[in-house]
């Protein structure tokens, strides 16, 4: 019922009845279609220039071994090599990384459509309102001073101060500098961050849903909001649930700023290293941009796969 | 069709709530909203303490004796900069409204042919643009850097601006909008006679309003924190982000003051949010998208 919404334009134009060389169709498509090449042109000729080459530039230099002084020096595959075999700290950075890609991303993203889907049925007021106090976080700047004083690991911190008044414990406790508690303080931090991108584009997105769908389903016999939720309000918002996907990839697996800013750089023993730490050690620190490009040629191709395996299961919402 | 709800809920369209079930949802959206807009309210109130409460054990959370010292320090610091506060306010004005408004632009008439039709590389050329989303942009600024030169753009505005305007991220948000649009009313402008171009401007873009807005939330505050980055060295062309950091640099005897500051360039971005925010329900609650 709700397929023509939702399914990928198709053009009537792509129908031919005669058959033609390969070249000359291509270039009665290109000539047909000038008007949408022209639409393209300002920002894909800008996308090109600043990011597609730079990216691509990157990738080439993990092949390479660029020190930012001498003339890069190509040495085939040896950095992918040296950051398998010969890197133990990257594969704390691995795990690390996928922690947060296995526990914050989901929660966040199913917490984003949660929060937006109770947000959007406030009155209009209100909704503003309460975006606004759920946005917080993200607009507000370098928050994570903040959490410093919350998790200081003397008697200032405001949760020491709170535990040691209520007496739960006695001393203060080393929250930023104890592996133990590291990781998680990360997460939830992250967790309180993300609500941000996605979150947006939920709103945006249940606000565009046509509600005569919602009117056709409950003729349809669609029970209750549960059944509203799974068969109409998230298929007819399928093109929002992968973008908030792909922000959610994206996000998880670079995880880096609230770690250097929460547990130090590098964080100690490692505990709060992540794939990026791992990268700006190397590419800021250490100057060896070549190894850090093969780092963030890895980490591309883990978000690439991440994100093939997501697509396939968001296909399946509303089936 | 009777409605029981909470006060500030509204009728839900067809399918009503119980009371109870209504008020447990106001309590966790309650409960939520407290711990997310934490630092707000934490920001607002440090910037007007006093120096001996923001140093105060154990640690308050809102301010007893408010005070405007801060703010009067800060006006007192920047009265001795070299170059003027209004010189720092411009470069981010025109720095932050041509990215923002270009970048919705130049992003959404890209996204309106990708999102509507098929034609040679369409396919491939969107997938770039989600896939560049996921290459971190760490190892890119050396490259970066040196298209920059290349172009000779360093030490330009332009550095900052051009780039900004075909960020990935806006395509791919206008494009997973456009999709929505009913083929049938682009096909009915057509039978009309529009152009692809007036298609764009007067059918597609008020149809993803909301789209729209949120990018322009999205970026503008991208583009207001910036502070020049790796291309912006003069210190005429630098930004009111980055002027504000340097007093704040000034260690533990400027906190006062770099409160003050965090509160200030929080406000602008916060008042568009307001703003924008309620617009979109205005568009909402009068138009319609209907096949």
């Amino acid at each position: 019922m709700q397929a023509e919404t939702i399914s990928p334009a198709v053009s009537t134009d792509l129908v031919h009845p005669k058959k033609h060389s390969k070249l000359g169709n291509l270039m009665r498509e290109l000539k047909k279609n000038k008007h949408y090449y022209i639409l393209m042109s300002p920002y894909m000729l800008i996308f090109f220039a600043f990011t597609v080459i730079p990216v691509i530039i990157s990738i080439a230099l993990s092949f390479f071994y660029f020190n930012m002084l001498e003339f890069p020096r190509f040495i085939g595959w040896q950095n992918y090599s040296r950051l398998f075999l010969n890197d133990d700290v990257f594969m704390i950075a691995v795990k690390n990384t996928f922690l947060f890609a296995v526990i914050s991303g989901p929660i966040s993203y199913i917490a984003c459509f949660i929060f937006a889907w109770i947000i959007n049925e406030l009155s209009p007021k209100v909704r503003a309102v309460m975006t606004l106090v759920f946005y917080a976080p993200s607009i507000s700047g370098n928050v994570f001073f903040i959490w410093l004083i919350v998790f200081s690991g003397d008697r200032y911190g405001y949760l020491n101060g709170f535990l040691i008044k209520w007496g739960v414990v006695l001393e203060p406790i080393q929250w930023l500098t104890n592996e133990k508690y590291i990781l998680p303080i990360i997460m939830i931090v992250q967790l309180w961050l993300s609500l941000g991108t996605s979150f947006l584009a939920f709103i945006a997105g249940l606000q565009t849903i046509d509600k005569s769908l919602i009117e056709a389903g409950a003729i349809d016999g669609i029970r209750n909001r549960w059944q509203e939720l799974w068969f109409i309000t998230l298929p007819s918002m399928r093109p929002q649930l992968m973008f908030g996907a792909v922000m959610q990839i994206t996000g998880s697996f670079a995880v880096a700023d609230i770690s250097i800013a929460l547990a130090g750089f590098p964080s100690v023993n490692y505990a709060g290293h992540t794939i990026v730490t791992h990268l700006m050690d190397f590419g800021t620190i250490r100057f060896e941009m070549g190894y850090a490009s093969a780092i963030a040629t890895v980490l591309f191709v883990i978000m690439l796969g991440t994100n093939m395996l997501t697509q396939k299961m968001l296909r399946k919402v509303g089936e | 069709m009777a409605t029981k709800t909470l006060g500030v809920l509204r009728a839900p369209r067809k399918l009503n709530r119980s009371f109870t079930v209504s008020f447990l949802l106001f309590l966790f959206l309650a409960v939520f909203g407290a711990f997310m807009v934490l630092p707000l309210i934490y920001a607002i109130n440090n910037a007007f303490k006093p120096l001996d409460e923001l140093f105060i054990f154990p640690p308050r959370f809102f301010v007893r004796n408010p005070t405007t010292d801060n703010f009067y320090d800060l006006v007192a610091l920047m009265g001795n900069s070299w170059v003027p506060l209004s010189r720092y306010i411009v470069n981010t004005l025109v720095i932050t409204i041509i990215g923002t408004v270009g970048h919705i632009i130049l992003s959404s008439a890209a996204a309106y042919p990708l999102a509507k039709f098929r034609f040679p590389g369409s396919k491939v050329l969107f997938s770039i643009v989600v896939m560049s989303l996921m290459f971190t942009g760490h190892v890119t600024a050396i490259p970066n850097y040196m298209v920059m030169s290349w172009l000779g753009w360093i030490n330009t505005h332009a550095s900052i601006i051009i780039p900004s305007l075909a960020f990935p991220l806006g395509l791919f948000l206008m494009k997973q909008f456009m999709e929505q649009i009913p083929d049938a009313l682009l096909e009915a402008a057509k039978i009309d006679g529009a152009s692809e171009y007036r298609i764009y401007a007067q059918i597609v873009m008020p149809n993803v309003k909301p789209a729209w807005l949120t990018l322009m939330i999205l970026q503008f505050p991208a583009l207001w924190g910036s502070d020049g980055g790796n291309f912006i060295y003069s210190e005429n062309l630098k930004t009111l982000h980055y002027a504000l950091g340097q007093i704040t640099a000034g260690g533990i005897a400027r906190a006062g003051v770099g409160a003050a500051v965090a509160l200030i360039l929080m406000i602008v971005p916060i008042t568009l949010f307001i703003i924008s925010q309620s617009n979109v329900i205005q568009t909402m609650a009068t138009s319609g998208m209907k096949e």
